[in-house]
């Protein structure tokens, strides 16, 4: 069984105002920002499921949705046998000591008025039974296993480089040894040099803890390092998923193959063929019918003004495109 | 060819609460007419105050030390304040990080540029408007006219870092400055950014000095590259000679420390920390995080001195290496 | 080390001191008035500034030393009362409001804006003929006309620290709404209401004593600087400088203190400024 799984997953944000009122009342469906339009996939237990697109594509709104930080329009949170989007209030809060999030912004994250012990004994203190003492020694090995000494315990965030900051947000989401931490641009907002050491802390907590993880990030080659699937999106809805190797090997999407084309290698000698799609994403508001990357796709036929469904075209690999 | 741009010993340091902070020490390199520059390094490498520095936009407490930047044959350090505002935005240009906060807010993008005009060149109003157009076009934005009345605001990251490089070459200058262009931008739109710089600098013949963090970026679009590591250049030469053999064990390290959409493998984190500029060692900079630190590393600073042509570094151990190469 | 982050606003540390010093003096009245306020000294009135009487005596030859000391409890109680509870009661209200949003946030801000169409002083008026002049009646007065500040003030910090990164992290981490609010939020909302309180108390002060001088409010025998600057007034034209003077000095003094004083007492709340030189 999954230790996640996504079904239909759907959030349309209304754009409310007049007009909504006026499309409601004449019976038709108002004009929403459709951010998540259906969105399908599992993590099985122990298992990295990378997640890219690039901004507006829904990615950190499916985080949200999963989290329930926002409620979904449409579809099911399945988390192990419990389906997530069923509860509310006290049993889904009990839910949230096996699933957890890692933030993007290390310093936006943190409450700036609480000290990092009060910051990492807090999942602590609101799902367990230990006592006072007990639960600051768990936030002392907490620390060590993000390679954080003891002595910062006392610290505030401001006191903090960032990736001292995002390391108490990765102790902070591992506290409770969660099963399932979905990682939201970890790395983004950390410096180069730095992020090498995050992606390894990232898999070698992966490993003695025995997380699964739903990596988010618009980082190609950090996604390459350290998920074993990978789906991309776009506008909305996934357009391809499979196994990493499978995917940076042969795309076979024309999305997935522009974005990997796009990324820029750091070695001269290599040139490769770029896909160049036409003009710019466009609105969710307006999205398009049929194939979503329809009016910018240079492989574009007529068939693709049919709407198009994610389909398994080889082995655990699934492509939304009518070319295929 | 021509050197449109030397620096020689350039020094920048800030008087903070804390004490002095030492940002930028002794660097020194070219830039050819026509070439693009990568200067590459950490966040607190120095490189963005360089590129401030050349402007003579360094604000107290940060203040040159000492230094020289000859450009056209002109040093800018010793040029007046009013002197200087005629080379800035005019011969030399700058393009931010950001592009959306950089742009001015309650005027329409169009504006922005059609100043411009009218202030360094002496254009009128409808004269101004029309290269305006002119220039968005040359930067790849559709409808320039519609998007000309637009604000910042209502543009993509992508379209305003274009209105950023068109505003920057209305006026047709020799040395365009890019502090991280394509940070924070989407991988497809940055890829369309780095084109047009490339693009651009070759039409009209002007150098360019990116500074990134990104090797990727470097590879892509520059002719050379400079590392810099706390403050200093610990190499520069041709970016080819550099990503096919780096010599200097930060570059070496930092080439490692990336992971690669293109090929298998591990990636290793660069060791220990940026050493505070506020007391900085003397001696190598890198020496605390070094595999080949020497005993001399950590008493003089090494220089930078050319290991093969068109390749300098600066590093004790690289010296040896080459000299008995040599001998 | 907090030594440091004190005197970092010299005006404002000041403030500090004259704040605590006039505290200190109204708590140990008692003691430290040296006659007795209400007892009137027939061969003693209207006495200049002098050394037995250092501020002078009024018409019933009281001391007037003694006397404004004692009135400062009054002025200093009545101010903190009513601050403390408009601030409590504004904060709960603002908290709600900006947190739920939709119609918790329209009848509470409804409410507030019916409350500040009113001129403050004109409602602290009102309220104090309606109810009757006593201590609690004024305070009471004083309260309502300052919940809005409060509540408008909370709620607009509300809007804005909700939408932070840390609110989200907060409750995946497993907070309930209520302890969201409570333990993140509200203390972020905190710096702002400190500088505003302080402010407040000045207004306060400035309230009562403007009640008693028009005679609403605290009444004779019980002693309080607006009403004894009103008395002092009687007596501006015959000379008898001393009896306005210094009851109105009291209040200058006192409520400028308290404006003053924000900036110190918000930068010692301030994790932030902890390990700053």
């Amino acid at each position: 069984m999954p230790r996640l799984a996504v079904e239909g997953l759907v959030k349309h944000f209304p754009l409310g105002g007049p007009r909504e009122w006026v499309d409601r009342v004449r019976g038709r469906v108002p004009k929403a920002v459709r951010a998540v339009d259906g969105v399908s996939f599992a993590v099985e237990p122990g298992e990295t499921l990378g997640l890219v697109g690039e901004s507006g594509c829904g990615k950190s709104t499916v985080a949200r949705l999963i989290l329930r930080l926002v409620e979904p329009t449409r579809g099911d949170v399945r988390f192990g046998d419990v389906n997530l989007t069923a509860l509310a209030g006290e049993p889904l809060r009990r839910q949230r000591r096996d699933l957890q999030m890692v933030f993007q912004d290390p310093t936006a994250s943190l409450n700036p008025r609480l000290s990092v012990r009060r910051a990492v004994e807090e999942p602590l203190r609101r799902h367990g039974t230990l006592g006072p003492a007990e639960r600051r020694e768990r936030a002392a090995q907490v620390l060590a296993r993000v390679g954080l000494g003891r002595e910062l315990l006392d610290r505030y965030p401001h006191e903090l480089s960032g990736g001292q900051r995002q390391r108490v947000n990765i102790a902070r989401a591992i506290a409770t040894e969660p099963h399932f931490v979905v990682l939201d641009e970890p790395t983004s907002a950390l410096d180069v040099s730095l992020r090498a050491k995050a992606i390894l802390l990232l898999a070698e907590l992966r490993a003695t803890l025995g997380m699964s993880y739903l990596f988010i990030s618009h980082d190609l080659a950090t996604v390459k390092y350290l998920a074993g699937r990978v789906a991309v999106m776009y506008l909305g809805t996934i357009v391809e998923e499979a196994p990493t190797p499978e995917l940076f090997a042969r795309p076979l999407h024309p999305y997935t193959q522009a974005l990997l084309s796009a990324v820029p290698v750091p070695d001269p000698d290599v040139r490769r063929t770029r896909l160049v799609l036409a003009g710019e994403v466009p609105s969710p508001i307006d999205i398009p019918r049929g194939c979503r990357l329809r009016g910018r796709c240079p492989l574009a036929q007529p068939v693709c003004a049919e709407p198009v469904t994610l389909r398994e075209v080889a082995p655990a690999h699934r492509v939304a495109c009518h070319l295929v | 060819m021509t050197d449109l741009l030397e620096v020689r010993d350039l020094t920048v340091h800030f008087d903070t609460e804390d004490g002095l902070v030492e940002a930028v020490d002794g660097v020194t390199f070219t830039v050819s007419a026509g070439e693009i520059l990568g200067v590459v390094g950490e966040s607190g490498s120095g490189k963005s105050v360089t590129a401030l520095a050349l402007l003579r936009l360094i604000r107290p407490p940060g203040r040159i030390v000492q230094g020289a930047v000859r450009f056209e044959g002109t040093d800018l350090v010793g040029l007046s304040e009013d002197e200087m505002r005629a080379v800035r935005g005019t011969r030399i240009a700058m393009v931010f990080q950001s592009p959306r906060t950089a742009l001015n807010p309650v005027l329409t993008v169009g504006r922005q540029i059609s100043r411009l005009f009218e202030l360094h060149q002496g254009a009128s109003r409808a004269e101004g408007r029309a290269r305006t157009i002119e220039m968005l076009k040359l930067v790849g934005i559709s409808e320039p006219e519609r998007r000309a009345r637009q604000y910042a605001h209502q543009l993509s990251g992508g379209m305003c870092q274009r209105v950023m490089i068109a505003m920057a070459l209305a006026t047709s200058p020799r040395l365009l400055l890019a502090d991280e262009p394509t940070t924070g931008l989407d991988v497809s739109i940055a890829a369309q950014i780095l084109d047009l710089l490339r693009d651009l600098g070759r039409r009209t013949g002007a150098s360019i000095l990116l500074i990134t963090h990104d090797l990727g970026v470097v590879a892509e679009v520059c002719d050379r590259v400079a590392v810099m590591h706390a403050g200093q250049i610990v190499e520069v030469g041709a970016v080819r000679a550099i990503f096919a053999r780096p010599r200097h064990p930060y570059t070496q390290a930092l080439v490692r420390s990336i992971p690669r959409i293109d090929r298998e493998g591990t990636m290793e984190p660069i060791p220990g920390t940026v050493p505070s500029l506020l007391a900085p060692p003397p001696g190598c900079r890198y020496a605390d995080r070094c595999p080949r630190v020497l005993d001399v590393c950590r008493r003089d600073r090494p220089a930078l001195r050319a290991s093969t042509p068109n390749h300098d570094v600066a590093c004790h151990a690289v010296e040896v290496e080459d000299a008995t190469a040599r001998g | 080390m907090r030594w440091r982050r004190l005197t970092r606003n010299r005006l404002s540390f000041v403030a500090l001191c004259v704040i605590l010093a006039v505290t200190l003096a109204s708590l140990l009245a008692p003691w430290l008035a040296p006659y007795d306020p209400d007892n009137p000294d027939a061969e003693a009135t209207l006495v200049s500034v002098s050394l037995r009487h250092p501020l002078g005596t009024d018409g019933y030859g009281r001391d007037q030393l003694s006397r404004l000391i004692h009135a400062g409890r009054v002025d200093l109680l009545v101010a903190l009362s009513a601050t403390a509870i408009a601030l409590t009661l504004g904060s709960a209200l603002g908290a709600g409001a900006g947190y739920r949003g939709g119609w918790v946030d329209q009848l509470v801000m409804r409410g507030v804006d019916a409350v500040m169409a009113f001129p403050a002083f004109i409602l602290a008026m009102a309220i104090t003929a309606a109810l009757g002049n006593s201590i609690a009646n004024v305070v009471a007065a004083i309260a309502i006309t300052h919940v809005p500040i409060y509540t408008r003030l909370i709620r607009g910090e509300m809007l804005r620290v909700r939408e932070a990164e840390y609110a989200d992290a907060a409750r995946t981490v497993g907070n309930r709404p209520h302890q969201i609010v409570l333990y993140h939020l509200l203390p972020n909302c905190v710096p702002p209401l400190v500088v505003q309180a302080t402010l407040a108390m000045g207004f306060a002060i400035l309230t009562v004593a403007a009640l008693s001088f028009i005679g609403l409010g605290i009444q004779p025998p019980q002693s309080e600087w607006g009403q004894m600057t009103a008395e002092g007034a009687g007596y501006v034209v015959s000379g008898e400088w001393w009896l306005v003077l210094f009851p109105g000095f009291a209040i200058m003094l006192t409520v400028l203190a308290f404006n003053l004083v924000g900036d110190t007492l918000r930068d010692l709340l301030d994790p932030r400024m902890r390990g700053v030189r």
